[in-house]
């Protein structure tokens, strides 16, 4: 049986060189230890835990709203750069190279569709995953924190869509902007303030374009990063994902004390 | 702050008067300068983030000849975004900007109304004992304002977009 190797043991090979071990920590082997710091030791990994349920990965739990949500916001970066390399955001030239990146950019309908799409996908799952997690009561302690992660997510999507609609420069984008735009201003106070601030002028202009470039492709991701990776980095930290019947005994045990309290 | 306090009564050696140490001070004036620091650079950013020079287009329209506009007419420029109505008693210039969230209005010649296609607003224009660019129904807020008009010395009709005028401010010529 020396000379059939199995692909497995190949691998097994793979993973004892020094060039692998230097590059993943874990080392070979299959045992528990090994592969829970497989996880452990991965700086992606590391937010999930290294444990879960089978139970908690069923679709039943969560129809995996969440990962789905993260899946469309890992299409949107992948598809967004590249149509940053042929998209100028400046007022002559950012309706022409829409309209380029549709007809004479190979791919670039493809690229471009594939965005549209993910984005519209990406807002109608962040509001499914949030009536899922509301529905279950998911959202309970000790996972409160993480619901407002998730409402700030929610935002956060929102004003990537918002901005990534005025980039078109368009007709629609163009009075779309304007009524959103004029929204913000009914703000009391500081409402005209916060309109100047957020277009860089008084109308929807050639800084207003800019401005709502920097922040799409920007600002607004980096922050979406950050606060998906806390969202994570709090399934873990808060007992996993939430599935009705594997809580932890911790949380059940916790309302007795109260309980035994208000006897007294 | 509060806890360091409730905790010095307890030591020995320490007066319950001496409320303000050197540590204390030095945590004052660490804090201090740093909220100084963030309020400069709050203040600083909004400086950088609100343009000082804009390069939007003039105020100032030039609407042309006062003859070229026949007596009860509404004539709207879209892209100055401002109506031309010669009444009876004289010109005057309405925004043609909708005050509910800013869309473009348009003049109903067979309603002799102007209306906004984004939510419905609609407002007055030549409806007797009612102020042109008044509500008539609809989400807007206010009325639509009356914009400056003058005469240039060539006699040309001017509208300053950026002055609004009290209603009823007819420009005779």
């Amino acid at each position: 049986m020396s000379v059939a190797k199995t692909i497995t043991s190949y691998f097994e090979e793979l993973r004892g060189t020094r060039i692998w071990r230097s590059v993943f920590r874990s080392g070979t082997g299959s045992s528990t230890l090994h592969r829970a710091l497989a996880v452990q030791q991965n700086v992606f990994l590391h937010l999930f835990s290294t444990k879960v349920r089978t139970r908690m990965l069923s679709f039943s739990a969560t129809w995996y709203l969440g990962t789905l949500t993260f899946g469309t916001f890992l299409i949107l970066v992948g598809t967004g750069i590249p149509l940053m390399f042929y998209y100028h955001p400046s007022v002559p030239q950012a309706y022409a190279d829409t309209k380029d990146l549709q007809f004479v950019v190979s791919s670039g309908l493809f690229l471009r569709n594939l965005h549209r799409w993910s984005a519209h996908a990406m807002v109608f799952l962040v509001f499914a995953h949030m009536f899922k997690v509301f529905y279950r009561g998911a959202y309970r302690a000790p996972r409160e924190f993480n619901w407002v992660i998730g409402v700030i997510l929610l935002l956060i999507t929102l004003f990537l869509s918002y901005t990534g609609y005025l980039l078109p420069w368009d007709q629609l984008a163009f009075w779309a902007i304007t009524v959103g735009s004029n929204i913000a201003s009914a703000v009391p106070v500081m409402g005209n303030k916060i309109h100047f601030l957020m277009l860089g002028g008084n109308m929807v202009n050639a800084n207003a374009l800019l401005r709502f470039y920097v922040l799409h492709c920007m600002i607004l991701p980096l922050v979406a990063i950050l606060f998906v990776a806390i969202h994570f980095w709090r399934i873990r930290k808060d007992g996993g994902l939430y599935a009705h019947q594997s809580e932890p005994k911790t949380v059940a045990t916790n309302a007795v004390p109260a309980a035994a309290k208000g006897v007294q | 702050m509060s806890e360091e306090k409730k905790n010095t009564p307890a030591e020995p050696g320490r007066g319950k008067e001496k409320e303000f140490d050197r540590r204390a001070f030095f945590v004052k004036l660490g804090l201090g300068s740093l909220s100084i620091a963030a309020a400069g650079t709050a203040a600083f950013s909004y400086q950088f983030l609100s343009p000082n020079v804009l390069y939007e287009p003039s105020p100032i329209i030039n609407a042309g000849k006062p003859g070229n506009y026949a007596v009860d007419s509404v004539t709207l420029d879209v892209n100055s975004g401002i109506y031309l109505i010669r009444a009876q008693e004289g010109f005057f210039s309405l925004s043609a900007v909708c005050t509910h969230l800013g869309c473009m209005t348009a003049w109903k010649p067979e309603l002799g109304i102007i209306a906004c296609p984004c939510h419905g607003s609609k407002f007055y224009v030549f409806e007797t004992n009612k102020i042109p660019g008044a509500k008539i129904e609809g989400p807007a807020p206010r009325p639509l304002p009356w914009l400056e008009v003058s005469l240039s010395d060539e006699g040309d009709l001017i509208v300053d977009r950026s002055k609004q005028i009290e209603p009823n401010t007819f420009k005779k010529v």
